[in-house]
């Protein structure tokens, strides 16, 4: 039998279990690197040390606190660029005079790397919160804005016509046709890009910060303390994975009409 | 039969712009048609032959080069509800289902509910889907879909319903069912219609006039009336006097056919 043929699917059951099975092969490498001594305990802590340092982050340093603060940075930044770039987006898709405006703008202001922004924005809006969810805003915005617009223009045509040969307005179209068609797609548009999100959080709080995951990073850094700093980078992934996950649920359950 | 014209189309022409360097398509010569209220037309060609572009201004989803089309002594400048259209491609909205892709032009009406709930009911039940009114789109065979989608224009109540080849896409044997499904509707309510297709049968069958339209650029080559008695069974089909008018249209599209052939 052939295990390996193109685009067989698998069951669930295996899906699962090679999802895992990667985890643990990636830990029983890093474990055999490190505690095995082939790999300097200075440049990479082992597994063990790694929780043992995550634990006491935890219990003693009040490490809670930092996630919660990156958590929240994060959604908030998250939220406004959504908030504000979901209709722009689907104003631009919907109305081509409105893309032709702002499409070649917004195309160059996404290749901004909001990371870049950091010391500027720092200088506008000081060290404060303000200044870390306007990066995160700077990130996502562009992008959201971008994605929304290209998947309203993808709508298919034909029902667009239907629409209007059952009496809709141009502004029906909007709101019964082209939103309703797109909000899958967009869901996904706000999943990915949450995820890029996450990558520019630790970048804010790597400068001027006097909390949150990206700050006991630098920290850590200063100390050498490699353990440490693994277990933050384990936490974003974790939580990432667990946002993901969520956002995928919550999509399936309101989307059911475009599932196969 | 001429006199209580509905619909008017008056030297309609359309000519598609050059793209990147080839010719313009010339796809409608300018044409007139009169129709009748009431009445059932089909207009029959081969593929390419324009109809479907004439289909489509009539419905005023696309703007004719020249000339106008007239509806109820109104000139039709954009698409609406007057002119419900059913499509070859399915157009269901697939995140509605059955009763509310019925509803969906009360709705954009603002229909009261109670009204369109009946209304629902109604065509429902005339396009034979008791009982699937909670299903998605997805959930139902191509003809269904049609159906749902004929019932969708007609719960709009239009003044004149537009089919664009809408069962192309079915096996023969749903595509039968389907037009005695219409054909019955039409014999109970006396829509005016305009049903576009390439099948021989199909325009002979639903129709009390044949429109056949000769190979791009398209234009009227022959218009003859059906007198086959209503109502019809499908059983018609085998008389000797549907294969007289098979036999003729066959010869009339035949020699088009060739032509688009070669024109490829």
């Amino acid at each position: 039998m052939a295990l390996l043929r193109p685009l067989e699917p698998v069951s669930q059951r295996t899906r699962i279990l090679l999802g895992v099975a990667f985890f643990v092969i990636f830990f029983a490498a890093w474990a055999a690197a490190t505690l095995g001594g082939y790999v300097s305990k200075t440049f990479l802590a082992d597994p063990i040390t790694m929780v043992k340092d995550g634990w006491i982050l935890l219990t003693k340093f009040g490490f809670a606190h930092d996630i919660g603060m990156t958590v929240w940075r994060v959604l908030g930044g998250f939220v406004l660029a959504a908030v504000i770039g979901v209709p722009i987006g689907i104003l631009m898709g919907a109305y081509k005079p409105i893309e032709a405006f702002l499409e070649p703008f917004v195309s160059f202001a996404r290749y901004l790397p909001a990371s870049a922004f950091v010391p500027l924005l720092i200088l506008w809006a000081g060290i404060g919160e303000t200044q870390k969810l306007l990066v995160i805003f700077i990130g996502s915005f562009f992008q959201i804005i971008l994605m929304v617009a290209v998947s309203v223009s993808n709508t298919r045509r034909d029902l667009v016509e239907a629409a209007y040969t059952l009496g809709s307005t141009s502004i029906g179209v909007v709101r019964r046709v082209l939103i309703p068609a797109t909000a899958p797609d967009i869901a996904e548009t706000l999943r990915l890009v949450l995820g890029w999100a996450w990558t520019y959080v630790i970048v804010a709080e790597l400068i001027g910060s006097s909390s949150g995951i990206g700050h006991m990073i630098i920290e850590s850094q200063a100390l050498m303390a490699t353990g440490q700093i693994i277990f933050g980078i384990i936490v974003i992934g974790v939580i990432g994975l667990v946002s993901d996950l969520l956002f995928k649920f919550v999509n399936r359950q309101f989307f059911a009409w475009r599932l196969a | 039969m001429r006199t209580d014209a509905i619909l008017r189309i008056e030297q309609v022409s359309r000519i598609f712009p050059a793209v990147s360097g080839r010719q313009p398509v010339r796809a409608l010569e300018p044409t007139d048609l009169t129709i009748a209220r009431n009445d059932f037309i089909t207009i029959l060609g081969p593929s390419g032959c324009g109809k479907s572009t004439l289909l489509r201004i009539v419905a005023g989803l696309d703007t004719p080069t020249s000339g106008r089309v007239v509806l109820d002594n109104r000139a039709v400048t954009g698409p609406g509800p007057d002119r419900g259209m059913v499509f070859q491609s399915y157009t269901l909205f697939p995140w509605l289902n059955v009763a509310d892709n019925i509803a969906f032009g009360l709705r954009e009406r603002g229909v009261s509910e109670t009204i369109i709930h009946e209304t629902v009911a109604e065509y429902v039940a005339k396009v034979g889907l008791r009982g699937f009114e909670n299903h998605l789109p997805k959930q139902l065979s191509g003809g269904m879909q049609q159906r749902t989608a004929i019932a969708r224009a007609l719960a709009n109540n239009p003044e004149i319903l537009l089919l664009d080849e809408p069962f192309g896409a079915l096996d023969n044997q749903t595509r039968g069912l389907m037009q005695e499904l219409l054909l019955g509707i039409w014999e109970r309510e006396r829509k005016t219609v305009i049903f576009v297709t390439h099948d021989i049968e199909e325009a002979i069958f639903m129709a009390s006039r044949v429109i056949v339209m000769t190979a791009r650029p398209g234009r009227i080559k022959a218009d003859i009336a059906v007198d086959l008695p209503h109502p019809r069974h499908y059983t018609v089909k085998t008389s000797p006097e549907f294969s007289t008018l098979k036999a003729r249209l066959t010869e009339e599209i035949r020699a088009e056919a060739v032509l688009a052939a070669e024109a490829h």
